[in-house]
This record gives structure tokens, C-alpha cells and sequence, in this order.
């Protein structure tokens, strides 16, 4: 069973509107409160012990000398925690297996990448924890490694896991291997499509993993009391989920667990996974005291989970006047040390913007000896996109059609049949095309070694478990309590925003807030861009609650029948043709009274959500590129996205230009650099580098809406569409600046130097 | 291992602490002034969420020890407000949704007001370098630097 609420046009006082965020004052007064603020009486410091090697076999632990340093109270490692067998659960878009969660906490058999944790200590402060470490005596057996997707794939690759036997390959593999899972998507014939085609274009991509790169570093503090009840505060983009695999690994009742989630400073997708809590919980539950633990940066690039790098194949096939008769691709993701890549959601979205009758995508997850990855915004779309949007743009190239032309083409619209799946309901790509190809930016004349490239996303967007509450105060004033995390794009102004226009009050009389995992039932991960969606529905409906209840409060109070009651402007009165007349009464006045006459009055709703409405953006980037460093400056970027319906626009904007941006991080700098011993040589801002102020221009955001039938105001979800289309797109813009296209990524100076000398050398274009 | 006393003025308090030899400025503030408006990001230097001025100077108080701030001045996030009165440049901050999850925030205002203490009337790309040492991973800056120009002309009286 799911809840769908349809969408209806209405005019509208608050939504659409740009009001203040609730959390923004405490954050710029340095009040709000991040996991690493929170302090609690007796607490001890943990600090985790880290592998130094990329593949390693623990032939002993030796936690002795550790203990007996005065301050130290507790040590853990895998002894403490139990084991656990193959089980999936959904932990935002991507699936966890708990044999793997409980090994990617702390190693059992083997260390599985550089930073995989083996120990853990608290003490009474952090420099006596970390004197602790050292003297932890850990003998390992060194194994070979493998740090490369396509190498990992190889038959005589180190293997990871024993176990692991191809999934999705009949017959079951008689050897194991680093390839977790084979999948294939398909519709139409490949061969009949490329019969019909008159150009075919094949190209091969690689990418390197990148992080999430959030600032603030995860952080928790955990008390375990000697009821076996435990508290546990966080920084996670779901308490509910957190809980959920909290109880599991430490074989609790999920009763006895309460997750509070704190002000959370950035997560991207890279905080849906459980790291220090069990530990902190176990060391507390073994040194009777709370126990707080953050990470380092180091640790943070070292073991929490990066995107996947990945080696992507892609061959299209089009008529000469630009159809796309023929799509296939091949993905081949890094896992990293556990199976589990994005490599699912990237098959689905590699062609998903376009109408195609004949595709196949074959993806292959594919563990390697680095740290797990981790969902990142868009999972894996990015990666697959990239190296269809470089074909169709050559495509384009090749065959003398406008870019935007092309794809209009073969865009995808209400009624085409995915290749995944569903078929689309009311989409707004061609929309987003249409505005792009209008947009004065299309036409911005271009200097010397500048070019334009276009580049186009698409995004499922989800629903899923949701719960809220709103309670009408005496004084006419509304709390809601929010179960979904608000991930700081803004969605606690955007529900109230969504809760004031129901009950007819203003902006500023509700007030949100997100309630802690014992102040209402499961909520699902804030993740794949349902915040305002989905919770939106459910802030909307516990409005709506509300609102029925003080409709038969008025009813009562004034002795009329309910359905004579309408709600309007924040007060019930006589409905239009109801029959009775009686004297309206305000929120307000049914608040006051409402102790009177029958009890406080509160709004809940429970709701599986469904319908989340597809996103599509079509970005077009223009860079410059200095031939004699390599460096590609960008010069002008612009976002066309349809998002169903902006709550508050300017939160939107903040989506476009913050994806955007992190886009741009991904296509001319960020990666992951290891030496030939397996070790991460990058793991800081310094050598990481995301983009600062200076590296970017100021994005020209434009939004369309077409709404999403499936939502009361429209709303489809906007987070993660923007993220999607740069890494095409800047590539698409160099080879329309310097006739060099590049098929590696990041863009750095001196991949780009190297390419621009090898096609000098070649004599042509590369 | 003994701790060090230090005495220190934070924003207009005198002060006294006590830390140890290898502690930084930045854990002295948040863990033992308990002033935790001051983030950590990465401690290294990298990230400028840690800004603080100390005499007048913008420093990432990561790379400071906690001793060396014996008798200095120094001014932090939870100071920039007089009162009930916002600095313009968080006033500004709020109005322009230059914030998301606001973890830079305060090292950001921080370094923006060094910025407009140095030059009232900065260029969009005086602006851009200026702040170029603070990580933002949410906004993609453009409404920060938005709001930061805005703040200047407010200040000037432009």
C-alpha cells in the first residue's frame, strides 16, 4: 500500500515565495548545533585504529599494552561484535548486505583497504586515546592488492572475498571473483538498431572515484546505560535507518535505541552509512561512560565512502538525420572493498533522457581493495552520462545538427516507455531543452580557445516511508515535527512553507523541527531527492489531519453539521452551499478553547509516498582553455531544470548552483591518487582539491515546472538532477574550444596538457 | 603531563584556560571556552571553517596552538553580533540563502568581514580570492559572493 495525494492548481500565499530558513539564524551566530558541539557529562574520547596496508590477512590483535595505559577504559575490536550473515536492507539509493556492514565497521578476517578500522579506544581525552593506538600490536599477513576496475575484473586479480560468486551470471560461476554482480537491462534488438543506423560512434571513458567532500567530518557521541539502553546522537542524513542498523549489528532491540539527529553539516549521500556509532556505542556499553568520536579529515577521505571510479563503454548508432536507432553501453563501477556500487541506478539513467527502441546497458559491480563507496549524489549518473553525452555530442559534431537539435530529436516524453521500467508520466525535459536552446547564454558570442558543450540529466527521484506530526498550539501557533532530515538544502522552511498555506497562517507561526527517532514512526533515509517530496506530502496531509479535526471542533462548538464547516483563510466557517450559517471561528479562537473542548488538537500522518516525479536538466557550459598549462577555466554555466514546482525558489537555486559546482569539482580536479602499495597519497583538502570560490562563476540558474501530478504543489525533487550533466558537459565545451576531447576525467592540467600534445603529435584531432 | 594556563581576551571577555602543549587554539575555544561556533573541517589548514581573528589577524585557529593565544585578542563567530543586531554580513547571509548546512558559515562571515575590513569595495572577483581559503561544499558560492557584495554596499552606505 502507498500514498499518492494529486497535485492541484490553487492560488497560492506562501509556496513560491522566498521566506528566511527556520535554522538560519543559530547557523550564522555559530549556535547550531553539529554532532561534534554535543558534549555529555563523564564522556570519554574514542579514536579508531586504522589499517596501514590495502589488503592484509589479521593474524592476531594484541590489545594489552593499550589497556593497561592509565586513562584508557575501554578497547574493542572484532571480538566485541558479533557476526553476521548475508542479509540486504535499503539504506538510501544503494542496498547494504549487514555481512559487510559489520566488516566494514571493524575487520574480522582481512583488512580490505588503507584506513579499513581494526581497533578502537576510549579514554579520557583524545591524546591519551591516541597513545593508545600505538600501542596496539596487530600482527597482519600482507596480500596483494588491486586498486583498478578493469584489472580487479581479470581472472588472476587478487581476489577480496573468497565467497563471492558472480551474481547474475547463469551457471553460477565455478570460481570466485572480484566481479559481485553482472546485470543487463535490454529492450528492443541491438543488432536490428544498428542495422538501421547510418553513423555508429563507439567510446570508451574512465572516471576516478571522488568524495562527497562535506566539511563538516563525521562525528557522534553515544552513552550506553546499564539497562541496555542506548542514546546516540549524530550526524546522518536518517536516524531511523541509523537505528535500524544500529540494532542490528549490535543485536539490540530497536526499541532501546534512540537516534537524534543533529544539525548536519553537508552529507551528499556520503552520510546514509553507519561508521563510528556501534563503535562508540560498544566502547560505551564496555566503559560505562559516553563516549564521542570524530573523525579526522584523513579518516574521512581513508575509510567513508567515496563515489565509484568506473570504465564505461558506450556505442550509439543514429540515422543521418540524428535518430537514435541503437543504444549500448557498459559499465564497469569499483564497489570498492565490499560489493555494492551505484552501478544499478547508473545502468537505468546512462539513456533514460532519450526515446529509444532499442538499448542494452550491462553493468558490473566490482569490488576492489579501496574503502566501500558510498551513494553521492545522483549515484552513479553522473559516471554514465558522462560518456553518453560525449558520444551524442560527437554525434551531433559529426553529423552537423545543433546539439540541443539532436537530442530534441530523440527526447524522452509523457508516454515513453523507459528501458528499465516505467513508463513516463508528465515529464519536463523538452521543456528544459526548449528554454536552453532560447536561453541568451546559447548565443553568448565566444573569445579565442572558448567553446559551448551541452550536456542533459535525468534523475528518479523517491518516495518511501515518511511520517509527521503537527500540533496546533494553544496559542494559535503550529509545531511540526519533521521525520525526514533536513540535509540543508532548506526542506524544514519548505514544509512549513507547505503547512502555512494549508492551514492558512503564516510562515513564521510554524515552526519545524526534526524529531528524534522516538518521536514518530520510520522514516526512510533522507536520500534519492524525496525530502520536500515526500515528507512534504506527509507535512501536508498531518495538515490536513489537523485541519479535519478543527473542522469538527468548529462543527461542534457552533452545533452544525460537519460537512457545513469549510476551512479557508485559516478559520472554519460556513461552506458554500452547506446550508448553515454560524459565526467563523479562527485557528486561533479553536486553539484557545481547545482544552475546553476536547482535548489538544494534532495532525499525523503515517505514509508510504509514491509518485515521485522524474527530473531532467540540460546544462551548457563555457570554458576556456589555456593551451600552454592545460588549465580549463569556466567561463559561463547555465542550468535548465524542471523540478515540478519551486517551494522556494531560492532553495532550488542553492540545489542548481551547489550540484553544479560539485559537478564542476568532479570534471577538472577531484580524485582519489594511490601508489603501487595501495595507499591513499591525497587524503586531504590540500591535495583533494574541490573547488573554491575562485575556480567558478556565478551559475544562471532557470527553473521549469511542469508539476508532478503525484504531489499536492507538484513537487518532483531537485537535489540531485544538477550534479549530472557537468562532467559531459565541460568535456563537450573543451572539445568545441581546442577540437581535443577528452574521455578521462578529471580535466586536470595535465591530463588536458597531455591530450592537447598528443593531438599536435598526431597531426588531428583526437 | 601538566597543562599550560593561558589568559586571553575572546571577544572582549578576559579569559584563562588551560590546555596542553600539543593542543591547538581550535580545540582550546571548542573544548575548553566552549565556544563551538568555531568548526573543524579538516585541521589542517585546508578548509578556513576554523577562522578566527587573533590581533586583528585572520588565522585558522587549527594551525595555532593553544598557547600562543597567551594575551592576544581574539574575536570569534559567537562575538560578530551586537546584541539583537546582526552583523550586515549575516543579515546578508540570511536574506541572499547564501547558506545550506551552514558548517562554513562561520569561518566564511569570519574571513568575509576581514575581507571588507581590507577593502570596502570589492570587485565579484576581489571577492572570489578573497574567500577563496573557505570551503563551501553546498551553495557552489554564488549566493555567498552575492551577499557578501550586497553586505559591502550596505556597509559603504552605497
Amino acid at each position: 500500500m502507498s500514498t499518492t495525494v494529486m497535485y492541484e492548481e490553487k492560488p497560492l500565499k506562501v509556496v513560491g515565495t522566498r521566506p528566511l530558513r527556520p535554522d538560519g539564524v543559530d547557523k550564522v551566530t555559530g549556535r547550531a548545533r553539529y554532532a561534534a558541539d554535543y558534549n555529555l557529562p563523564g564522556q570519554l574520547i574514542g579514536k579508531v585504529l586504522r589499517s596501514p596496508h590495502a589488503h592484509a590477512r589479521i593474524k592476531s590483535i594484541d590489545t594489552s599494552r593499550a589497556e593497561a595505559l592509565p586513562g584508557v577504559k575501554a578497547v574493542v575490536t572484532r571480538d566485541d561484535f558479533p557476526d553476521m550473515q548475508t542479509e540486504y536492507a535499503a539504506a538510501g539509493e544503494l542496498t547494504i548486505n549487514f555481512r559487510d556492514v559489520t566488516r566494514n565497521m571493524m575487520a574480522r578476517e582481512k583488512v580490505l583497504y588503507d584506513g579499513h578500522p581494526v581497533a578502537a579506544v576510549a579514554a579520557l581525552s583524545a591524546s591519551i586515546a591516541r597513545a593508545a593506538l600505538g600501542l596496539i600490536k596487530v600482527e597482519y599477513e600482507v596480500l596483494p592488492h588491486v586498486i583498478d576496475v578493469v584489472e580487479a575484473m581479470k581472472p588472476d586479480a587478487p581476489l577480496l572475498h573468497e565467497h563471492q560468486f558472480t551474481d547474475g551470471v547463469t551457471p553460477k560461476p565455478e570460481r570466485p571473483s572480484n566481479l559481485a554482480k553482472r546485470m543487463v537491462f535490454a529492450r528492443g534488438s541491438l543488432d536490428e538498431g544498428f542495422k538501421q543506423a547510418d553513423l555508429i560512434i563507439e567510446r570508451e571513458f574512465n572516471t576516478k572515484p571522488v568524495h562527497q567532500g562535506y566539511i563538516e567530518p563525521q562525528a557522534c557521541i553515544a552513552t550506553y546505560t546499564e539497562d541496555g539502553q542506548a542514546e546516540v546522537w549524530t550526524g546522518t542524513q536518517g536516524h531511523f535507518v541509523f537505528r535500524a542498523q544500529l540494532a542490528k549489528v549490535l543485536e539490540m532491540d530497536v526499541s532501546k535505541i534512540r537516534v537524534t539527529a543533529t544539525e548536519l553539516g553537508g552529507g551528499f549521500g556520503g552520510k546514509n552509512n553507519i561508521y563510528n556509532e556501534p563503535l562508540a556505542i560498544a566502547l560505551s556499553r564496555k566503559s560505562h561512560r559516553p563516549v564521542k568520536m570524530v573523525m579526522t579529515r584523513e579518516e574521512v577521505f581513508r575509510a567513508t565512502g567515496p563515489t565509484s571510479g568506473a570504465n564505461v563503454k558506450v556505442k550509439l548508432g543514429c540515422t543521418r538525420d540524428g535518430r537514435i536507432t541503437a543504444a549500448d553501453a557498459e559499465l564497469n563501477f569499483q564497489a570498492g572493498a565490499f560489493a555494492g556500487s551505484s552501478v544499478a541506478m547508473a545502468s537505468m539513467c546512462a539513456f533514460t533522457r532519450y526515446d529509444l527502441e532499442n538499448v542494452r546497458v550491462v553493468g558490473h559491480d566490482v569490488t576492489v581493495n579501496r574503502p566501500k563507496v558510498a551513494a553521492y549524489r545522483a549515484p552513479g549518473a553522473p559516471i554514465a552520462v558522462f560518456g553518453v553525452e560525449s558520444v551524442i555530442d560527437e554525434m551531433a559534431e559529426k553529423l552537423g545538427i545543433d546539439p540541443i537539435e539532436l537530442r530534441l530529436r530523440n527526447a524522452a516524453k509523457e508516454g515513453t516507455q523507459t528501458y528499465y521500467g516505467p513508463k513516463f508520466g508528465p515529464i519536463g525535459f523538452i521543456e528544459t531543452l526548449h528554454r536552453a536552446k532560447a536561453h541568451p547564454k546559447y548565443r553568448a558570442p565566444l573569445g579565442p580557445n572558448q567553446g559551448r558543450g551541452i550536456a542533459t540529466g535525468f534523475w528518479f527521484n523517491i518516495g518511501k516511508e515518511t511520517s509527521s506530526a503537527l500540533h496546533i498550539n494553544e496559542d494559535g501557533t503550529a509545531t511540526l515535527i519533521m521525520g525526514t532530515v533536513d540535509v540543508a538544502g532548506g526542506s524544514r522552511a519548505a514544509m512549513a512553507m507547505m503547512v502555512a498555506e494549508e492551514l492558512g497562517i503564516a510562515y513564521d507561526k510554524v515552526r519545524p523541527v526534526i524529531g528524534d527517532t522516538s518521536a514518530l514512526g520510520f522514516n526512510f533515509i533522507t536520500a534519492g531527492s524525496r525530502g520536500t517530496f515526500a515528507g512534504g506530502m506527509a507535512a501536508v496531509l498531518a495538515a490536513r489531519d489537523a485541519i479535519e479535526k478543527m473542522r469538527r471542533r468548529v462543527a461542534r462548538i457552533r452545533e452544525v453539521p460537519l460537512e457545513a464547516v469549510a476551512w479557508k483563510d485559516g478559520r472554519g466557517q460556513p461552506a458554500e452551499g452547506g446550508g448553515a450559517q454560524f459565526k467563523p471561528m479562527t485557528l486561533q479562537e479553536i486553539a484557545r478553547d481547545a482544552g475546553k473542548t476536547g482535548g489538544t488538537i494534532s495532525g499525523h500522518s503515517e505514509i508510504n509516498a509514491e509518485g515521485a516525479g522524474p527530473g531532467f536538466g540540460t546544462h551548457i557550459a563555457d570554458v576556456e582553455v589555456d593551451r600552454q598549462t592545460g588549465l580549463i577555466k569556466i567561463v559561463r554555466y547555465t542550468i535548465v531544470q524542471d523540478v515540478g514546482k519551486a517551494i522556494h525558489p531560492a532553495y532550488v537555486e542553492g540545489q542548481f548552483e551547489g550540484g553544479a559546482v560539485q559537478g564542476i569539482g568532479w570534471a577538472l580536479n577531484e580524485e582519489y591518487v594511490y601508489g603501487a602499495d595501495g595507499v591513499l597519497q591525497n587524503p586531504g583538502f590540500l591535495d583533494y582539491r574541490v573547488p573554491v570560490a575562485s575556480d567558478v562563476p556565478f551559475i544562471d540558474s532557470v527553473i521549469v515546472e511542469v508539476p508532478n501530478p503525484n504531489h499536492p504543489y507538484g513537487v518532483r525533487g531537485c537535489g540531485e538532477v544538477p550534479i549530472i550533466a557537468p562532467m559531459a558537459a565541460i568535456s563537450n565545451a573543451v572539445q568545441n574550444a581546442i577540437g581535443v576531447r577528452l574521455r578521462e576525467q578529471p580535466m586536470s592540467p595535465p591530463r588536458v596538457l597531455k591530450a592537447i600534445e598528443a593531438a599536435a603529435g598526431a597531426g588531428a584531432q583526437v | 603531563m601538566g597543562k599550560h594556563r593561558v589568559m586571553a581576551t575572546v571577544n572582549g571577555d578576559a579569559v584563562e584556560f588551560l590546555c596542553e602543549t600539543g593542543q591547538t587554539l581550535l580545540e582550546a575555544l571548542r573544548d575548553e571556552l566552549q565556544l563551538s561556533g568555531t568548526k573543524e573541517g579538516c585541521g589542517t589548514g585546508d578548509c578556513g571553517a576554523c577562522s578566527v581573528m587573533l590581533d586583528g589577524r585572520l588565522v585558522c585557529s587549527c594551525l595555532v596552538l593553544g598557547v600562543e593565544a597567551q594575551g592576544k585578542t581574539i574575536h570569534t563567530i559567537e562575538g560578530m553580533a551586537k546584541g539583537e543586531q546582526l552583523h550586515p554580513l549575516q543579515r546578508k547571509f540570511l536574506e541572499h540563502a547564501a547558506l545550506q548546512c551552514g558548517i562554513c558559515t562561520p569561518g566564511m562571515l569570519i574571513s568575509a568581514r576581514a575581507l571588507l575590513e581590507r577593502n570596502p569595495d570589492p570587485t565579484e572577483e576581489q571577492v572570489r580570492y578573497g574567500l577563496a581559503g573557505n570551503l563551501c561544499r553546498c551553495t557552489g558560492y554564488h549566493k555567498i559572493v552575492e551577499a557578501v557584495l550586497d553586505a559591502a554596499r550596505e556597509m559603504r552606505g552605497a
